[in-house]
């Protein structure tokens, strides 16, 4: 018997790779543009009144009004659905908008979800100061105390919320024990994985429910478009308990609609679409989908060229003097290093947090002296970027919430880019230097 | 909507409308390991302009309770009881895939019930491929990928999903893995290569009957579809282009509008 024979035969369905490039789009519906056109219109026409009524009733697929859906928009969807093994996907004008519109499409007034404590700071106000507000409660948890996921979960609870690596920490979430504790509960897991991709991880494959991603960073990668995205793994049963009615009692707002039943493992992207962008409205602008599709088209091979900076910056930065400890999953007492092996084995990311000796004074003197490092708050970017979480993301908390949030004041947060990596090193020998002077000033 | 067959608690979704026994009543048979929710963007329509609809869960899938039915002569026992357990005396019947098998044997068994039958994705005979049929039948989700893979034509391959955001692959796949593989789809595999009787039972079939075939069909191949259409007395064909065996999702816009005209035409709504 050949290999072949044994093997059996495998499906033909489009790879990674080419999905980047060609998922969600077909030129012969679009006079045979090459490219994914930009459908710069507010709304579509109606062939006549039943075809307006099907619309709005959900009885035919098709776009009405470009808050809703857009054609552009759409292929943006569905190739990240297509790229996450996702089954559908529902884009937003930000990172932000899309974890706000998932929150409110789950969650009731008097809900409470577990959340991981290590999160960009945006996100952390999101969950302990703003959503409050609705009615919905959250938890804390250090994302890697799984034993206390499982500890916080409440009656109420909701899901389960986090960034695979948190933010700037890089402490790594065991995404399929979360998993498995949210499934035993009955809820969903929530997992933020903007500084993966879904080259670097898809999390539906690690027990994920939905996956949420600020398209804005690696996604479009070059630094000038914002965008966001949620993905729905559609493996949650929303039926096996009475958790959430809006997902599978009859809906007022569609003629009774139960999107669990009518829609199974879309259903929460539907009702997200349906309800969610009809009243909240965080719509994707088509200009920005398309930046976005074309950063996608090669993510690979971006992701590539980060990672391997990445591990060339961690190991320069590992044997530097002025350096007083580095953080990034591929350093192998980082106590995730495992971890990261299992749900990263395409690459540990090109997020770097380490710690300047000399504290916040030489931290603020390495960020002022470096030129090709671009000081700004953004990551993922195709070039490098730096930043001074304590002094600007993460400004809004309190020494104690820094704490939790495994924050310091000698951290620097760095987002590795694509140049050639010597110049990137040059520049930030430039940075180390003039962190050093103050301090032999002050010993003099 | 649940309601009982024999015992037996049963899924049928009614297109978003609540059922109506003075309504005609239009009943959707999905295929092989598959659920209700493969016809949302064909049962919606009729639900919402005249009709009752009921977008069945057989037997062991979906939401329905029970086991899988083991033959497609006891599937299409199984619609005759349905039609009995709802209170009405005649439907038409719309079938994709190992569903027009069903109802093509439901429509010989019982000629006075059944007014239509739309036959999406049809053949006379669905010989399995040994390979899926092992696999399906050994609880592999390799049968799945398979399936979804060999289903899709380049809609569902590339995308440009009618719903905005959706992906077919990926939700097809989820679908037919939403219960135990071995016990939906290698279930269904076995009573589809085990049928024999379509080409008989099509000869006799007197009621109006429409094939929806796609050119790009590599499940059930469009000149089997014909074959047996060209048994069946006055039966029409309508070929959908550039699609593959999952049409009624693919193109699920031309298929409603050949299903709608179809319909309206040989089961309309009577007028009072």
């Amino acid at each position: 018997m050949t290999d072949k024979k044994k093997k059996g035969t495998d499906p033909k369905t489009y790879k990674f790779d080419t999905l980047s490039l060609h998922a969600g789009y077909q030129p012969h519906k679009n006079a045979g543009s090459r490219q994914v056109p930009i459908y710069q219109t507010t709304s579509y026409l109606f062939d006549d009144v039943d075809h307006a009524a099907a619309l709005f009733n959900l009885e035919r697929g098709g776009h009405i009004y470009s808050r809703i859906s857009n054609p552009t928009v759409a292929v943006l969807e569905e190739r990240v659905a297509a790229l996450e093994g996702g089954t559908a996907a529902l884009a937003t004008s930000s990172g932000m908008s899309a974890i706000f519109l998932t929150i409110m499409t789950l969650c009731e007034a008097g809900d409470h979800l577990v959340v991981s404590s290590q999160l960009y700071g945006g996100t952390v106000n999101l969950f302990r100061l703003t959503l409050p507000k609705f009615g919905v409660k959250c938890t804390f948890v250090k994302p890697r105390d799984t034993e206390g996921f499982k500890k916080a979960i409440q009656k109420n609870t909701k899901g389960i919320f986090g960034e695979l690596v948190g933010n700037p920490g890089n402490e790594i979430m065991n995404m399929p024990e979360i998993a498995k504790i949210a499934h035993d509960a009955g809820v969903p897991l929530i997992i933020d994985a903007t500084y993966q991709t879904p080259y670097l991880c898809k999390p539906i494959d690690h027990g994920a429910d939905i996956v949420v991603h600020s398209l804005t960073k690696w996604m479009a990668g070059h630094g000038s478009s914002m965008a966001g995205i949620l993905v729905e793994g559609g493996k949650f049963d929303w039926m096996q308990n009475d958790k959430f009615p809006t997902m599978t009692k009859p809906y007022e707002g569609y003629h009774g609609l139960s999107f669990a039943e009518e829609f199974g493992p879309t259903a929460f992207t539907m009702k997200a679409r349906a309800e969610g962008m009809r009243d909240f409205g965080p719509c994707l602008s088509p200009q920005n989908a398309w930046n976005v599709l074309q950063g996608i088209e090669t993510l690979s091979v971006r992701m590539q060229k980060h990672c391997s900076n990445a591990e060339k910056m961690v190991e320069y930065l590992l044997s530097h003097e002025s350096v007083a400890w580095v953080s990034h999953p591929s350093v192998p007492d980082h106590p995730d290093h495992d971890l990261a092996k299992k749900l990263l084995p395409h690459g540990k990311g090109s997020m770097i947090a380490f710690g300047i000796k000399g504290g916040k004074e030489a931290g603020e003197a390495f960020i002022n002296n470096v030129k090709l490092a671009s000081h700004l708050a953004n990551v993922g970017d195709t070039r490098t970027l730096v930043i001074h979480p304590a002094s600007s993301t993460h400004s809004q908390m309190d020494e104690a919430t820094l704490k939790f949030a495994g924050l310091s004041q000698d951290m620097i947060r760095l987002s590795v880019g694509i140049e050639d990596f010597d110049d990137i090193r040059n520049d930030f020998e430039t940075g180390f230097r003039a962190a050093r002077r103050p301090r032999l000033v002050s010993n003099q | 909507m649940k309601f009982k067959v024999n015992g037996v608690e049963v899924f049928a979704s009614t297109g978003g409308r609540p059922f109506d026994k003075k309504k005609p009543l239009i009943i959707f048979v999905h295929g092989s390991g598959l659920t209700h929710m493969t016809w949302v963007l064909q049962t919606r329509y009729f639900a919402f302009h005249g009709y009752s609809v009921l977008a069945l869960d057989m037997p062991g899938h979906g939401l329905s309770g029970g086991e899988s039915l083991k033959t497609i002569e006891d599937m299409a026992d199984w619609i005759s009881d349905v039609i009995d357990a709802v209170g009405y005396k005649e439907a038409s019947l719309v079938g994709h895939s190992q569903g027009c098998l069903v109802i093509l044997e439901c429509a010989f068994r019982f000629p006075k019930k059944i007014k239509t039958l739309c036959l999406m994705g049809g053949a006379g005979a669905i010989p399995m491929n040994p390979e899926l049929l092992s696999l399906a039948e050994n609880d592999d989700p390799k049968a799945v990928d398979l399936m979804m893979d060999w289903a899709h034509g380049p809609a569902g391959h590339f995308g440009g999903h009618p719903v905005p955001g959706l992906y077919h692959i990926n939700t097809g796949g989820m679908l037919a893995k939403s219960r135990t593989i071995k016990n939906t789809l290698g279930i269904d595999f076995r009573a589809c290569d085990n049928y024999k009787n379509g080409f008989k039972a099509a000869k006799e079939i007197k009621i109006p009957t429409l094939s929806i075939l796609a050119n790009g069909d590599k499940m059930c191949p469009i000149k089997e579809g014909k074959k047996l259409a060209d048994l069946i007395d006055g039966s029409k064909i309508e070929i959908i282009d550039n699609c593959g065996h999952m049409m009624l999702l693919e193109e699920a816009d031309k298929v409603l509008n050949v299903l709608k005209k179809f319909i309206l035409t040989y089961f309309p709504i009577k007028k009072n």
